[in-house]
């Protein structure tokens, strides 16, 4: 079975977000870059566990420039066997989805998975287009993932619970919290992803679809207002008249 | 101009969350004079589907296919495709729910349409439409480049209309084959009667200062006076205390209520994330240096066990006056 898995590169959880000042830009100065946890924690590593038990290969897919190899050798370390970079900015989920179905159609995979949602985004889209991008049925939110001959078994997140779902490889999915566990790599993964190989490759349509005028900050959070634990009526009373959310 | 509206819906009505993305697209209609057209794939009630006038919806189409009832966005999403070829509409508007977050990215591949996930606001004077990124700690002015635009609206973007008008109500044949439908629901389980995390409009949340799963009743009871659905921090459905789904943070599940109580939860930076659109956030901590309390609108530094009954019956008292 050969997986492919797009990875995104995201500010830290804790990183202080900040613009340039004209606003258009995430100003990257002094922040910590990591493996978008998604698609890291489980994404990939359902992937692995499904190389583990069904042979295969994954393969590693990324947007951006040479300063993303350095999550791209993480996921090497973590269990992929190889890597593709796309040349380019990877803000548009139209363009990634494209470059990276156009990839996925040259190459014979059986999987995509990637993370419900990047950190940074947070706009759920690259994985539903890229399963329109490639005419694949899509599972969104999947909880969980197992492969059985050419038929898959999952589960996805629906409103209030979750649904158990059957469909035919092949297939997109979008991996949510309960899909896998964390896995730190080890030294030897570590050394192995430095030899494995990663190709950079450049976009056939660099057009996007959408582009940001400008970021914004939100305003300033006032201070809180502290209540005395004996005096719980006036936090009822703040509630209804000041807040109007009772 | 005209709009479209998924109808998303479940057991044959129309989600609550829908009926915002509804009067969103009837404003969106004002300045062209264009309708709002609404799709229901699947069952539905014609009631139902009428009294969705109120709301801005002009005309709804139903698609009367049993195929539907397994949600498959490639299918869902070919039937969109067909409605609007013979029914043009230069914007499509989805709730942002599960199923629209499925959805509405494919829709706007397929229509080759700007997608806008998560808009907050009508569009602005310059065509710019507003959406929170980087986990609600800013917020992005998005700029379409195609001709129309596919935008998934989150809660509280726009004020619901109140109209005295029925929406009318046609049949829309999509024309689908079998080999169209690939996914095949085997199971559903949901939670009984409880409201439901990503809808609600109150929250109750607790986290580790709870000190063990079997404290968790006074939590639920504070949730049942307040009409609240429960949810819990990272750490806590971790350890298995509480079911994934109610992991409220930057990995687990954004809300956006209008009143998000916190309770024993210190508030890490990925929790804030996922919960700094609230409206109103309360804290409750022992530790006065708590983070959340930087986040919060109203704070009390005490203990939960003692704090939480005390609240629980004031509100009660509320309610019943």
């Amino acid at each position: 079975m050969n997986i492919l898995v797009p990875v995104r590169k995201v500010p830290d959880t804790t990183a202080k977000i900040a613009f340039t000042p004209d606003g258009k830009s995430f100003d990257a100065n002094g922040v910590q870059f990591v493996m978008n946890p998604t698609d890291e924690w489980y994404a990939l590593v359902r992937a692995v566990e499904l190389k583990e038990s069904l042979g295969g290969t994954i393969t590693l897919i990324n947007i951006g420039g040479a300063d993303n190899d350095q999550i791209i050798r993480k996921g090497l370390a973590i269990g992929g066997d190889d890597a593709v970079r796309i040349e380019g900015d990877d803000r548009d989920a139209h363009f990634c989805a494209k470059a990276i179905s156009a990839y996925a159609k040259a190459n014979a995979f059986d999987l995509i998975i990637t993370g419900k949602e990047a950190i940074d985004d947070n706009g759920f889209q690259l994985a539903a287009m890229i399963a329109e991008f490639m005419d694949w049925p899509f599972i969104s939110q999947a909880t969980r993932l197992d492969v059985e001959g050419d038929v898959c078994h999952l589960s996805r997140e629906i409103e209030g619970g979750h649904e158990d779902v059957e469909v035919s490889k092949p297939l997109v999915v979008s991996a949510s919290k309960g899909m896998a566990e964390q896995r730190i790599p080890n030294m030897r993964g570590i050394m192995m992803a430095r030899s494995k190989p990663l190709n950079v490759i450049q976009a056939e349509d660099s057009s996007v679809s959408s582009e940001v005028a400008k970021y914004a900050l939100p305003p300033e959070k006032g201070d809180v207002k502290l209540i005395d634990a004996d005096n719980i009526d006036e936090l009822i009373t703040l509630l209804k008249n000041e807040a109007k959310a009772i | 101009m005209n709009v479209l509206v998924y109808l998303d819906s479940a057991d044959g009505r129309v989600k609550k969350p829908v009926y915002e993305a509804i009067s969103y697209a009837k404003r969106l209609t004002q300045s062209s004079g264009g309708q709002v057209h609404g799709l229901v794939l699947g069952a539905s009630d014609e009631a139902d589907l009428k009294s969705l006038g109120k709301y801005g919806l002009d005309v709804a189409h139903h698609v009367d296919d049993a195929r539907f009832s397994s949600f498959d966005s490639r299918a869902y999403t070919m039937a969109i495709g067909k409605f609007v070829e013979a029914n043009p509409c230069t914007h499509v508007v989805f709730a942002f729910n599960h199923r629209g977050k499925a959805l509405a990215p494919r829709v706007a591949a397929r229509l080759d349409l700007t997608y806008v996930p998560g808009a907050m606001a009508l569009p602005a004077e310059d065509g710019t439409v507003v959406r929170g990124v980087n986990s609600g700690k800013a917020f992005a002015h998005v700029k379409a480049n195609k001709s129309g635009m596919v935008l998934a609206v989150t809660g509280n973007a726009t004020e619901l209309l109140n109209e005295e008008v029925e929406a009318s109500i046609s049949a829309f044949d999509a024309g689908l084959s079998d080999g169209d439908f690939a996914i095949k629901v085997v199971k559903v389980e949901k939670m009984g009667g409880g409201i439901i995390l990503t809808e609600a409009d109150r929250v109750v949340s607790a986290g580790r200062g709870l000190k063990g799963p079997e404290n968790w009743a006074m939590i639920e009871e504070l949730a049942g006076t307040l009409k609240a659905a429960t949810a819990c921090s990272r750490p806590v459905s971790d350890v298995g205390w509480r079911p994934h789904r109610e992991h409220v943070g930057q990995t687990g599940t954004t809300v956006r209520p209008n009143l998000y109580f916190a309770i024993g939860i210190s508030g890490a930076i990925q929790h804030l994330a996922g919960v700094n659109q609230s409206r109103t956030i309360v804290v409750i901590n022992t530790d006065p240096e708590a983070p959340f309390f930087k986040a919060a609108d109203y704070g009390i530094v005490g203990d939960a066990f003692d704090v939480v009954p005390k609240l629980n019956a004031a509100l009660k008292a509320h309610f019943a006056a």
